[in-house]
């Protein structure tokens, strides 16, 4: 029987059109994961010795488990934001000749087997293989890494309950924050101190083998208690629903004066706000907004003045670049209504590109503030922003023509990388880059303000051209037309 | 009103629709029944450019739908959910459509009121989104924003499947006013015999991409597909 889930599991995976048409993707992921395991080897192997450098006095064991608090009040919230239990895939399973016991065991114990659970090993086991070389006890070091592991675990299938049951709140994220910042707030004020309840509760197990029967049981338990829960829910009016929002109807009159793009641009304003994906473009802006403060200040980068238009450009542009290049996937699920609604193409782009110059000049006004670190500053992005106007955004919405991945907008937002095709990574480049190079030859062999006269002239060519552009891109779009319905239709 | 001339589609070498010539008059009920494969949807796409044909082309009221966007005003069609934007309110939906035909909110707003029958109170007001209504609500929806601007080709892809059964009937009675009262072209295509011999008054059975009859309906119509289909 499990051997079936996993066959088909496995088939779910490499069937999947979306993985056979990006490799380049899972390769990418691919490297993350690397990433985050060599992280975790050179944690664990720099940990004792960096320890034992600063702390001389003090066992690094002890140190280290003083900290195990906070590692798992960490590992919860991110496991709570990014790690969700399986459920919707067993729904076909349900009305065939399986157990829905023997689902439930199955939904859980594959989330044994996440990826999460295993990173923690490649920092405990060189840890504990340091510990045994400095003539630890053996048995003691080799419990210590058991009880870990345990306690992965643990968190495992605590944050599978913490989802279940805040799932049913409206702010399903809040319980968890309200948790994890008493913990931690009881914890920093000392008037519970749970670090060194966890550390001392961690030295007599590594002592006294035989409680390693406590973590145990509470895995145990709790991994029934989640059986119990998913069990029940295993319905499909339970757990196995989607969510339905409350809608909200909104008139948005004040789009009526864009005149005919009007219906358009509030279309693409509801896509934007009634969507996860699409809505973290606009949270984006916050952290886009925020970019400069790491530039800025840090003296290190004082004399790196082509830097800055980076800087400028990914101020001005990060919504548009993260909005721009997605045209025109976003509408992928009802692309055929618009193809064949009485819609002209041009007036479809030009909502597009309206909302992106609005978000460009908008963007630079409140960017103001960084006039603090000098005239200059102010002067780059406000040259970044017209560059972005009349260059970028015709560099996105030619690129859209491109695009042959489909967006399902009811999916996540984080870590999803559905619509990713080579076309975004290779427009990212000139769209960040190019800027620079543009302004660096007339910066470096005339002038500060040669660079910023050509930033500005290139931008403003193309806005006098806007009209001509924007007939060329639109007759991109039309020869590509059915390529991109064909595209669209195909479920990734 | 519309007319086609040696149109086929191919996916490689596997024949999808060949259809030598076919035309509908102004102002008739047109029914396309056939098997799963038979061409039908096939068809209506290529009516609407959402594919290219491999040969041929359709001409809708003088003018060639792959050639100009001009079709479009005029021509307004239902195929599937993906002609509905998931994250609207029906109420929403219905006015950017109306939008884009030059209805303003009131003109729909009167527009709606025809079809409270229909909506059964399930659409309108009840602040859901349509990617949260079921099948058969989204169908609707999805029938009537076709209906929005007067147009004068509407083509429907099964509009009765998926709905229930009184829906069905008013449904039917909807289609044969709209035919009646105007010079309206109405396509549809259904797997149920019985709705379109009663809707349409012609009845193209498709096979495999071929046209296999072309029946105008009458008493017998229902008994000579059921004849032909329960092979």
């Amino acid at each position: 029987m499990i051997k079936q889930f996993l066959n088909q599991e496995w088939k779910q995976f490499f069937r999947s059109s979306y993985w056979q048409k990006s490799v380049a993707l899972n390769i990418l992921m691919g490297f993350l994961a690397l990433y985050f395991i060599v992280v975790f080897l050179a944690l664990g192997i720099s940990l004792y010795p960096i320890l034992k450098k600063q702390f001389p006095e003090s066992d690094p064991l002890i140190i280290v488990n003083g900290f195990i608090f906070y590692w798992f009040l960490a590992d919860l919230l991110i496991r709570f934001f990014l790690q969700k239990l399986p459920v919707m895939n067993v729904k076909p399973l349900l009305v065939l000749p399986v157990s829905r016991s023997k689902i439930t065991h199955y939904v859980l114990n594959k989330s044994v087997v996440s990826f999460f659970n295993f990173l923690p090993l490649f920092a405990t086991i060189p840890f504990g293989l340091f510990l045994i070389n400095e003539d630890y006890n053996t048995t003691s070091v080799i419990i210590w890494i058991v009880l870990l592991t345990i306690f992965t675990l643990i968190i495992n299938f605590l944050n599978f309950i913490i989802e279940s049951k805040s799932s049913e709140t409206e702010l399903s994220f809040l319980p968890i924050l309200v948790i994890a910042s008493a913990l931690f707030a009881l914890n920093y004020f000392e008037i519970v101190s749970f670090s060194s309840i966890l550390s001392k509760a961690i030295n007599s197990i590594t002592q006294n083998p035989v409680l390693l029967i406590i973590p145990v049981a509470i895995l145990i338990g709790l991994y029934y208690l989640n059986y119990s829960i998913i069990k029940k829910k295993l319905y499909i009016d339970a757990s196995l629903k989607k969510k339905t929002q409350v809608a909200t109807t909104t008139d948005m009159a004040w789009t009526r004066k864009f005149g005919d793009i009007a219906p358009f641009l509030q279309l693409d304003l509801k896509l934007l706000w009634r969507n996860k994906r699409p809505r973290s473009s606009i949270f984006m802006i916050i952290i886009g907004l925020l970019y400069g403060l790491f530039f800025y200040p840090n003296p290190t980068y004082k004399d790196m003045v082509p830097m800055f238009v980076f800087v400028g450009v990914f101020i001005t542009g990060i919504f548009m670049i993260n909005f721009g290049q997605f045209i025109p996937a976003w509408d992928s699920g009802y692309y055929k209504l618009l193809m064949s609604q009485n819609i002209k193409y041009k007036e479809y782009l030009k909502s597009k590109y309206s909302l992106m110059i609005i978000s460009a000049v908008a963007l630079f006004v409140l960017s103001i503030p960084y006039v603090y670190f000098g005239w200059k500053i102010l002067l780059i992005h406000f040259a970044a922003m017209v560059y972005n106007i009349g260059v970028n955004s015709y560099v996105l919405l030619y690129g859209g023509s491109f695009n042959r991945k489909q967006i399902d907008l009811t999916q996540k937002a984080a870590f999803n990388y559905q619509g990713t095709g080579a076309v975004q990574w290779l427009i990212g480049f000139p769209l960040l880059l190019a800027p620079i190079l543009i302004f660096y030859l007339p910066y470096k062999f005339i002038s500060f303000e040669a660079g910023i006269a050509t930033l500005i002239i290139l931008g403003t060519i193309g806005i006098i051209f806007h009209q001509k552009l924007m007939k060329f891109i639109s007759q991109q779009y039309l020869a590509s037309k059915y390529k991109m319905i064909s595209a669209f239709e195909q479920n990734t | 009103m519309i007319k086609s001339t040696e149109l086929s589609k191919k996916y490689g070498s596997n024949c999808v629709l060949n259809i030598e010539t076919l035309e509908i008059p102004k102002g008739q009920t047109f029914g396309l029944v056939g098997n799963n494969g038979a061409g039908k949807t096939t068809f209506f796409n290529l009516m609407l450019d959402l594919i290219k044909p491999t040969t041929g082309y359709i001409i809708n009221n003088e003018i060639q739908v792959n050639k100009s966007e001009d079709w479009k005003p005029f021509t307004a069609a239902f195929i599937d959910e993906s002609f509905l934007i998931g994250y609207l309110t029906p109420e929403e939906y219905f006015y950017f459509v109306g939008e884009l035909r030059g209805m303003n909110k009131a003109d729909i707003d009167t527009f709606l009121d025809q079809f409270q029958e229909i909506f059964n109170d399930e659409i309108l007001g009840k602040k859901k989104y349509l990617r949260d209504l079921s099948k058969g609500n989204q169908k609707k929806a999805g029938i009537v924003a076709a209906l929005i601007g007067n147009p004068e080709v509407i083509v429907l892809d099964e509009p009765f499947a998926n709905l229930d059964p009184t829906t069905q009937i008013r449904l039917k009675k909807l289609l044969k006013e709209i035919v009646q009262n105007s010079n309206v072209t109405v396509l549809i295509s259904s797997h149920d015999l019985g709705h379109v011999t009663e809707v349409c008054e012609r009845i193209v059975v498709l096979d495999k991409g071929n046209i296999i009859k072309d029946i105008k309906t009458s008493e017998e119509t229902l008994k000579e597909l059921e004849a032909y289909f329960s092979v």
